[in-house]
């Protein structure tokens, strides 16, 4: 696997795809362009229902582009590949499995030369990173939904993938718990290097955890709109209440704000 | 202890008040047998219950075993293949509304003589229908997500069938299991009830009847309860160990 710092880690060229329906055919992606660097963290924003599920599934391989291309470390992207680990809003934990037996399980699909206990130090240390330290032996059903998604996390992350792909993770959460996450988000960042792309609804996660803010426009997607953020290493929360923050959270509602009339028109 | 106490007095003062009805009512025994009754007839019998009890325990648990496996494999296309499902689904619906009481004579006649096969079959025909639909109910219901998660990863469908489908429709299919089960019970004994010269529980109920022998059909009915109950708590058990999982602990 070629993994040279100045190759960018993800390069969606020009994509575009449609979905068929009875009608004919949906138009969800036009033309899109993104680009992120290796161990870049990219948030996509947009309307609902423009397509910002199908770019997950077209960066994870799960579908093929009409048109375009999705590079994944300078490699064409013609299938699912075991660099990449997906979070969703839904933690999908499998109730039958203990936490810990839940974070192992793309090393049990993944090729890999760890041995049973190696794969059990991983995990842990994942887990305890994310604080959940204790909790290892516990059913899905005995962990609030912010514990679930932490251990999700975990999950998308222990076989050291080199692209993340989160779908709202923190969507169904309430306002404290996703801020807690957001910060231990920082904290995998820091620990565990991967190149990132975070589909939101939430344009002060967006800005917050994000390098790059891109905007896509109302469906069929394309790039409308896309904001550079003057990253700190460790941001505190606070740092969402500075003028620059709300200078850009403003800038970005508005381009929200175009793209769902655009929505509404077609 | 509680668990155990309060259901063996519940047992007690039904089987006092039925005693109590019958007597006071006097009821002769062809009307209704008093529990008093049923224990002589028993043991009269025993060898028979026993011999018998078997033959139907057997043949349930056998048919049962085929209902699972066709089972498990029609609800595994039906869950699987949208197309399978929708040209299986009416077919296996208007199967399952023929009352089986009146598939019994037909499959006594088809298979004459051949009694252990009569019964298994119907235990099988009986039952089998709610395990195929659960099972398909449980894989098409799947969550996409579930599968993205692995197949993102590079997993094959047997994969996904096995570490994911699988276990997850398990809770579906022991509820199922646990219908099916009374069902095929009802299956064993019809037929040996109609069977010709036949064995089972079923036949000593029928023999019973053609005797005039009326406490030894309420000891058969007894004895059935006792076997259903066996049945269905093993059904328990089994699910327990392998779903146990589903159960929200109450604490």
């Amino acid at each position: 696997m070629k993994s040279n710092i100045n190759i960018d880690a993800i390069i969606i060229d020009s994509v575009s795809h449609s979905y068929k329906t009875d009608t004919g055919l949906l138009p969800v992606l036009k033309k899109l362009n993104i680009t992120i660097p290796k161990n870049g963290f990219t948030a996509v924003v947009g309307p609902s229902g423009c397509g910002k599920s199908t770019l997950t599934k077209l960066i994870s391989g799960l579908l093929k582009p009409d048109n375009g291309h999705v590079y994944l470390n300078g490699e064409k992207v013609l299938g699912p590949k075991p660099i990449v680990g997906m979070a969703f809003q839904n933690p999908v934990l499998l109730e039958w499995r203990s936490i810990i037996k839940n974070v192992m399980l793309p090393l049990e699909i993944v090729p890999n030369n760890l041995s049973e206990i190696e794969k059990e130090e991983r995990a842990r240390s994942l887990l305890h990173l994310v604080g959940l330290e204790g909790f290892e032996g516990k059913k899905p059903s005995e962990l609030s939904g912010g514990m679930r998604q932490r251990a999700s996390l975990c999950r998308a992350l222990v076989h050291k993938p080199e692209v993340l792909i989160l779908d709202e993770p923190f969507g169904a959460l309430d306002a404290f718990t996703r801020e807690d996450l957001w910060q231990v988000m920082h904290k995998l960042r820091q620990e565990e290097p991967f190149t990132g792309v975070l589909i939101t609804h939430d344009l002060r996660e967006s800005i917050f955890l994000a390098d790059e803010v891109v905007v896509l426009s109302g469906r069929p997607a394309t790039n409308q709109y896309s904001l550079q953020t003057q990253k700190l290493k460790n941001p505190k929360l606070d740092s969402l209440f500075s003028d620059n923050s709300i200078e850009m959270l403003k800038n970005l509602r508005k381009q929200i704000e175009i793209a769902q009339v655009q929505q509404g028109e077609i | 202890m509680r668990h155990i106490f309060i259901p063996l007095y519940a047992i007690i003062i039904f089987l006092l008040f039925w005693e109590f009805i019958v007597w006071v009512n006097g009821w002769p025994n062809y009307k209704m047998a008093s529990p008093s009754d049923i224990w002589p007839a028993f043991w009269k019998f025993k060898a028979l219950f026993f011999q018998y009890g078997w033959d139907t325990l057997w043949r349930t648990v056998a048919g049962l075993f085929l209902a699972v496996i066709l089972g498990v494999f029609l609800g595994m296309i039906m869950g699987f293949s949208k197309i399978l499902r929708e040209g299986l689904y009416p077919l296996l619906v208007g199967f399952n509304a023929i009352p089986k009481a009146t598939v019994v004579p037909i499959i006594a006649l088809m298979f004459v003589g051949q009694h252990d096969l009569n019964t298994i079959l119907i235990a099988f025909m009986i039952s089998f229908f709610p395990i195929a639909v659960s099972i398909s109910i449980g894989l098409s219901t799947l969550e996409p997500e579930y599968r993205d998660i692995l197949r993102s990863l590079g997993a094959s469908k047997s994969i996904i069938f096995w570490k994911i489908a699988l276990p997850k429709t398990l809770p579906e299919f022991f509820g199922a299991l646990k219908v099916a089960v009374t069902l095929a019970f009802i299956g064993t004994n019809l037929m040996e009830i109609v069977s010709p010269h036949g064995r089972g529980l079923g036949a000593l109920f029928d023999s019973g009847k053609t005797n005039a022998d009326y406490p030894l059909m309420f000891a058969v009915l007894i004895a059935l309860a006792i076997l259903g109950i066996a049945l269905y708590y093993i059904v328990v058990v089994l699910e327990k160990i392998f779903a146990g999982w589903a159960e929200r602990s109450s604490e």
